[in-house]
């Protein structure tokens, strides 16, 4: 009893001692400070400082103590294209509200609208940054959270545009509700761990969607990727968790809706590819479990390159697809198994809802294609067709132990949710 | 020319065939529609049917019609009626009754499976208007070949041998130069060959609605340009035309030149 009392009354001076200290400084045109800038400057470690709708010119803006910045009804921070606009050196710091636009672009140094740098527990949201080089560039930061930013760019070409979100060196982040448009990369992540990626929207940016490279242990779910050069890249990392995204109309010589470049232990799972010119291209990929995912009108599901080992395609769905699988190399150890093919025409005498007749996905014509890419326009002749069915019949060019030994019969429905 | 085109339409309209050829199309519509009940599916099928029956229902119709009405063609001769008139006459009469029982057999299913509410009218069009092409270019090459050769075998030979030339061994050879000569490039190639054969051609038409995201994999700017833009869509329509027009040509003057 006495020690809770003990407790009862330290929590209540820590709680008074807070409310002492944090004073709360206003913002705007007309008030005693004008600036962000000179806020922070008079502001102490756990202030609030409250800005007013307005335009504040200025750039540079250095939070080096754990403050929380709120803009009320949407202020711009205009940075005239001289750089570096907020960057965030302290933890415990928020940042909530603003639009800040004009960075300036440059060819040697990455500005960016907001950049954390070292931080922890920082907590990003609700910015709508415009007219920008990088959008929020996070580097050897943690436990920080992104949330619900708007980031739209006017990158044209992968060489002078930069990121929407930027993470480098860092973990455990959180990045949900975004919606970032017309950049290089939608959400880049480089040696950056345990980052929870959640119901972002990432549409018509030049390069990638969202692009991993040596990142481990991190999980993207809800996400929608539109007309991107590529959906999502996923490149040397380990143990990456994908499920309920939306991979659409990628189109173009170049594009993907997942692109998965030497990486292991991955799980795919209840995603759906839409449209895309090529579903998910893999290479050196080893351990990826591909399971209750749609294909549906893609020119190539997958395309698989060889070098992969014990890959699991279960339970998916391929639909109306050009090509359903690409195959180059050897099948060593991968599986196919209760995939429901819509060019499957087997029966099923039993009615156990499992074709009776094996299917073989790769066709004599994909193996064409890979060899001459110019006979992609003679698709759908009927030379091409007996062809394939006389390759079906007897395989010889095409892999004969890829086979998907129990077809479904009916599409599967999934879980969407 | 119009009297002997009104005359070989209707007297087709009244004949067993057209209503075999129309109820074809009727059925295979209905059955496409209403017992699968997957869209997509059911134009793909559609596809096939159009860039491989059609032709080669042209073409044995086509000279099928030629030689059987030989008889009243002489008599016809025999009146002060210009020649070219008598053969292009019977030639539109024949392609035209083939047109209309292959739209509204495939048209009427889709009419009432609600298509004008669908956003997939466009391409529907697209594979009623290239069967349609397709019964107009075959019909005037069995006509030509039919007035090229007296022999009725003969004839029907080599109707069915351009058929087959047509929709499976010139891709064959096609695809075999193909891979032949991979080592050069072919983009400029490959498209002129597929515009010099009316059923690839139609089939690229058709292709360029229903796999456009696969067409969209190859890298090349040729075919980036042709198949990206609508350069693609108008360049195939008029070689379509061209294909018409110039067999045509061909019958008019041939059928000028020829001793009966």
């Amino acid at each position: 009893m006495k020690k809770l009392t003990y407790i009862f009354i330290l929590g209540f001076l820590i709680l008074s001692v807070q409310y002492s200290w944090a004073n709360t400084i206003t913002v705007c045109g007309s008030c005693e400070t004008k600036s962000i800038k000179a806020a922070i400057a008079i502001a102490e470690e756990g202030d609030t400082i409250l800005v007013k709708p307005g335009v504040y010119k200025e750039s540079g803006i250095k939070v080096d103590k754990g403050l929380t910045i709120i803009g009320e009804g949407l202020p711009t921070i205009d940075g005239q294209d001289k750089g570096e606009i907020v960057t965030i050196g302290a933890d415990n710091v928020t940042l909530d509200g603003f639009k800040i636009i004009n960075v300036g672009s440059s060819y040697t140094t990455d500005y960016a609208s907001v950049r954390v740098v070292t931080s922890k527990n920082f907590v990003i949201q609700n910015l709508v940054l415009e007219k920008l080089f990088f959008g929020i560039y996070v580097q050897r930061s943690q436990h920080g959270k992104i949330l619900n930013n708007k980031v739209t760019g006017e990158a044209v070409s992968e060489f002078n545009s930069g990121n929407a979100i930027h993470l480098w060196h860092s973990k455990n982040i959180e990045i949900t509700g975004n919606d970032v448009r017309h950049v290089r990369d939608g959400i880049y992540l480089e040696f950056s761990d345990f980052i929870i990626i959640r119901s972002n929207i990432s549409k018509y940016n030049v390069r990638y969607g969202l692009h991993f490279m040596f990142s481990n242990d991190d999980l993207y779910e809800y996400n929608t990727f539109e007309g991107n050069g590529a959906g999502v890249a996923v490149m040397f990392s380990k143990r990456i968790d994908m499920h309920h995204n939306q991979f659409r109309k990628n189109w173009g010589t170049a594009s993907y809706g997942l692109l998965l470049k030497e990486i292991s232990d991955a799980k795919i799972t209840n995603n759906v590819f839409f449209e895309n010119t090529v579903g998910i291209t893999s290479e050196v990929c080893n351990r990826i479990e591909y399971k209750n995912n749609d294909f549906i009108s893609n020119g190539w599901a997958m395309n698989m390159k060889g070098g992969s080992y014990a890959t699991k395609v279960i339970n998916n769905n391929f639909i109306h697809n050009s090509f359903d699988i690409s195959y180059l190399g050897r099948m060593n150890d991968n599986k196919f198994d209760g995939n429901y093919w819509s060019t499957y025409t087997g029966y099923d005498l039993d009615k156990n809802g499992i074709g009776d007749v094996p299917y073989r996905p790769v066709k004599l014509f994909s193996y064409i294609v890979n060899k001459a890419p110019e006979s992609i326009i003679l698709l759908r002749s009927l030379f091409i067709d007996i062809i394939d069915f006389s390759e079906k019949v007897s395989p010889v060019f095409t892999p004969d132990d890829l086979i998907d030994e129990n077809p479904k019969i009916k599409r599967i429905e999934h879980d969407r949710n | 020319m119009l009297k002997i085109l009104k005359y070989s339409f209707y007297d087709l309209m009244r004949s067993r065939w057209s209503y075999v050829y129309f109820l074809f199309y009727l059925l295979l519509g209905v059955v496409l529609l209403f017992l699968n009940n997957d869209l997509s599916k059911a134009v793909i099928t559609l596809m096939n049917v159009i860039i491989i029956l059609v032709p080669l229902i042209g073409t044995i119709f086509g000279i099928m019609y030629h030689y059987d009405s030989r008889e009243f063609t002489e008599l016809l001769l025999a009146q002060p009626i210009k020649r070219s008139s008598i053969f292009l006459g019977q030639y539109f009469g024949v392609a035209t009754s083939l047109s209309m029982s292959l739209i509204i057999g495939l048209g009427l299913p889709f009419v009432f499976y609600g298509l004008f509410n669908s956003n997939a009218i466009w391409d529907f069009s697209l594979l009623l208007i290239t069967g349609a092409f397709l019964t107009f270019i075959f019909t005037a090459l069995a006509f030509m070949i039919g007035l090229l050769n007296e022999n009725k075998i003969k004839g029907f030979g080599y109707a069915i041998l351009l058929w087959l030339f047509m929709a499976v061994i010139y891709d064959g050879i096609f695809l075999m130069s193909i891979l032949y000569f991979s080592d050069y490039p072919l983009d400029n190639f490959s498209l002129i060959a597929i515009l010099t054969n009316p059923i690839d051609l139609s089939r690229v038409l058709i292709l360029l609605k229903l796999d456009i995201s696969a067409l969209l994999g190859y890298t090349g700017a040729v075919f980036q340009r042709f198949f990206g833009t609508n350069f693609g869509l108008i360049l195939s329509f008029k070689m379509l035309v061209l294909w018409v027009l110039i067999p045509t040509v061909l019958i008019w003057r041939i059928s000028k030149k020829k001793d009966f």
